[in-house]
């Protein structure tokens, strides 16, 4: 079916109003980001005097320092826990016949809907007595277990795209299951696994009812509960530009992130979608 | 190189969904056997008892004489080629074909010469490091058969392997196979709905039908005597004319006349209870222009006339349709019924009660017009419409004489190979 000119016109039009919705906020705080505490309440979009002061400001204390390494590797690890649980359980449910699957999926599910607010109290307690309060491990379990079940069903909706005659094939070939899974499945599912960890990771990222309520100190505390935490000059000066700056920070790996992958998150986003 | 020995083998779904029932089949060592039947016949499933990526729930299935009924698939030493041909996508076609002896620890010396040699063999030297997904069709069929011919495994096993090419390289891929079963003399097991290719591979062929195998046997024996109105509507094409009949006084009364039986057809038939109603089949090739057909051979058959609906000229054979209203509809049996699904006939909506005449090419009938028909009654069949029985099966060829009763002596020519086919059970 030809478009015609009036069609793409209209196409056009739409897309660049989301594109320009979507982009304001972010120019915005981008724009907050170099302004002068001085101009930052002056009513234009651009700041009048650049400065990279906000900037080198939450680099001299540690207090923003320590949240980018807890961050990180709070992230990270537990993406990388989750997504690897994760592919097992994923490949178990797409592929495998067994009592309570469907008691599996459900559960799962359940986990994912659950209000996180309503955990918040228990888990404060239960950790505290457990002395992961204020630690790493004591985020990272509960980002898993947050992370697993949309992990668990990105991941089987891949998994079971990938025809089940290749396994069968690396079965006649001589490999055991487990080597069906990584020589075969696995490397197949990598576009999958790609896009799983990248939600994963976001949600770890930006989470701030946890951070903020199973740390105390710097320890642990990831961005955007140190953001929280910021202090103006004195105390009367607001730290939005500090909060600004931070803000640019953290985005900036997800960009990174998603650019670098983006064709392969395309690839497995459609090739999930067309059966699900 | 082994012998596959499959005893009572039986196939239950947890559903409890009976797939393969009793299967009892010996494939002997550096035979090409064929697994026919409809969609659903469990064909497929037997095949993957075999291979092991089923469960036998019932019975004994040895592989060299070891029973393996509880071995990995890996630990049978068996090759399998695929419909879908299931490559690697993110190999090379090299790597494809090296998987299965990395996985065996092979020295890298000795998986480059049985990659090399097989590429040779299956012409794919040319494109050795190219991904599946740039390969045509017939290349990613031969690279399903190089993975499993640089293994030399004790059996192939072959999954309707050339049912995804079109045609014409189907064709050129069927005569492939049969080279490079003759030439590597491993033990084949080849499973396929195509009865053309179910005639044209094998060394025998084994024709299954609701889990249950109906005859085994060399192509040529199925084709000249089906064991029950299953195996004689599968096995040919076009198929076998069938049409109902009736056993009265010695004579078979049909729509193409009435035709005298032969003395032991008869003492045959009459054993198992004098007149009855019956289903006759005749091959399209035992029907003849009457005009060709010599006056001393006209005898051995039937003339009638046939209002002739089309005329299909192939060049060196002429099939004519035509249909024959005189009595009764068409024959009705459970396993016609069942062919005429497999084969489409009942979604077209086509006449079952037409029938095809395989002519010889120098007939001068035309379509629309009435021709004079000739049928060989020595080569017709036929069946009990209960059971589906072929009841002149062990007189062979000669199961029914001419008009002129007697003047062929029946011989008899009793089946060589298998066990005895199981009567299928009406539904």
């Amino acid at each position: 079916m030809a478009v015609s000119t009036r069609q793409k016109t209209g196409w056009a039009t739409a897309n660049t109003v989301i594109i320009i919705l979507a982009l304001i906020p972010v120019l915005w705080i981008v724009s907050l980001s170099f302004k002068d505490p001085t101009t930052l309440t002056s009513a234009t979009f651009w700041p009048k005097k650049w400065t990279l002061q906000n900037y080198r400001g939450i680099f001299q204390t540690s207090e923003f320092t320590r949240a980018l390494i807890n961050s990180i590797g709070i992230a990270l690890i537990s993406t990388f826990i989750a997504v690897l649980f994760a592919s097992m359980a994923a490949y178990a449910v797409a592929r495998l016949d067994f009592p309570g699957k469907s008691v599996l999926i459900g559960m799962s599910l359940l986990i994912a809907m659950f209000p996180a607010i309503s955990l918040v109290t228990p888990l404060f307690n239960i950790e505290r007595t457990l002395r992961l309060f204020d630690t790493w491990p004591g985020l990272i379990i509960p980002y898993i277990t947050f992370g697993l079940p949309l992990a668990i069903y990105t991941l089987s909706a891949f998994f079971r795209e990938i025809p089940w005659e290749l396994e069968k094939a690396a079965k006649m070939d001589g490999a055991t299951p487990f080597q069906a899974f990584t020589k075969v499945i696995a490397p197949l599912a990598a576009p999958g696994m790609f896009t799983t960890a990248i939600l994963v990771f976001i949600f770890c990222w930006n989470d701030f009812l946890f951070a903020i309520s199973l740390t105390s100190t710097t320890r642990a505390r990831t961005v955007p509960a140190a953001i929280g935490f910021f202090t103006g000059s004195s105390q009367f000066t607001a730290p939005t530009g500090s909060i600004a700056a931070a803000a640019v920070i953290i985005t900036i790996p997800i960009i990174i992130f998603v650019l670098f992958f983006q064709r392969r998150i395309v690839a497995g986003l459609t090739s999930g979608a067309v059966k699900g | 190189m082994a012998d596959i020995v499959l005893e009572k083998v039986t196939k239950r779904f947890p559903d409890g969904a009976l797939a393969v029932d009793q299967v009892d089949l010996t494939i002997a060592d550096g035979e090409f056997v064929i697994l026919v039947g409809p969609s659903g016949c469990g064909k497929s499933t037997t095949l993957n008892m075999i291979a092991g990526l089923e469960d036998i729930s019932e019975g004994e299935l040895r592989i060299g004489g070891k029973v393996v009924n509880n071995m990995a698939p890996k630990d049978r030493d068996i090759a399998m080629v695929f419909q879908s041909y299931a490559l690697y996508p993110h190999m090379t076609v090299r790597q494809n074909m090296a998987f299965a002896l990395k996985l065996a620890k092979t020295p890298q010396a000795t998986i480059d010469q049985k990659v090399d040699e097989a590429a040779r063999v299956l012409d794919l030297t040319q494109h050795l490091d190219r991904k599946p997904a740039n390969l045509s069709g017939g290349q990613r069929q031969r690279v399903a058969m190089g993975r499993a011919i640089v293994r030399d495994p004790a059996a192939f096993l072959m999954d309707e392997p050339l049912s995804n090419l079109d045609a014409k390289l189907r064709v050129q891929m069927r005569t492939e196979v049969s080279r490079l079963q003759k030439r590597l003399g491993t033990t084949t097991v080849y499973v396929t709905h195509d009865q053309t290719e179910a005639m044209t591979l094998g060394d025998r062929v084994a024709v299954m039908r609701g889990g249950k195998i109906q005859q085994v046997g060399p192509p040529q024996e199925l084709y000249n005597h089906p064991t029950n109105l299953f195996v004689a509507g599968f096995i040919g094409s076009p198929a076998m004319n069938f049409m109902p009949g009736k056993l009265e006084g010695g004579k078979l009364r049909t729509k193409l006349g009435d035709i005298e039986l032969s003395d032991s057809m008869r003492q045959t038939l009459e054993r198992n209870g004098g007149s009855r109603e019956v289903i006759v089949g005749i091959r399209p090739e035992s029907f003849e222009d009457t005009s060709l057909v010599s006056e001393d051979v006209r005898k051995h058959g039937v003339a009638f006339p046939a209002s002739i609906d089309v005329i299909e000229s192939m060049g060196s054979e002429v099939f004519a349709y035509f249909t024959l209203d005189d009595e009764g509809g068409p024959a009705q049996s459970a396993e016609l019924e069942e062919l005429a699904k497999d084969s489409g006939r009942a979604d077209t909506g086509s006449d079952s009660d037409q029938i095809v005449a395989r002519l010889d090419p120098a007939t001068k009938i035309k379509e629309g017009e009435t021709a004079e028909m000739w049928a060989d009654t020595r080569k017709i069949h036929i069946f009990d419409p209960a059971t589906g029985e072929n009841l002149t099966r062990d007189t062979g060829d000669s199961a029914v004489a001419g008009t002129a009763a007697g003047t062929t002596s029946p011989t008899t020519t009793p089946p060589t190979t298998t066990p005895p086919a199981t009567t299928p059970t009406p539904s």
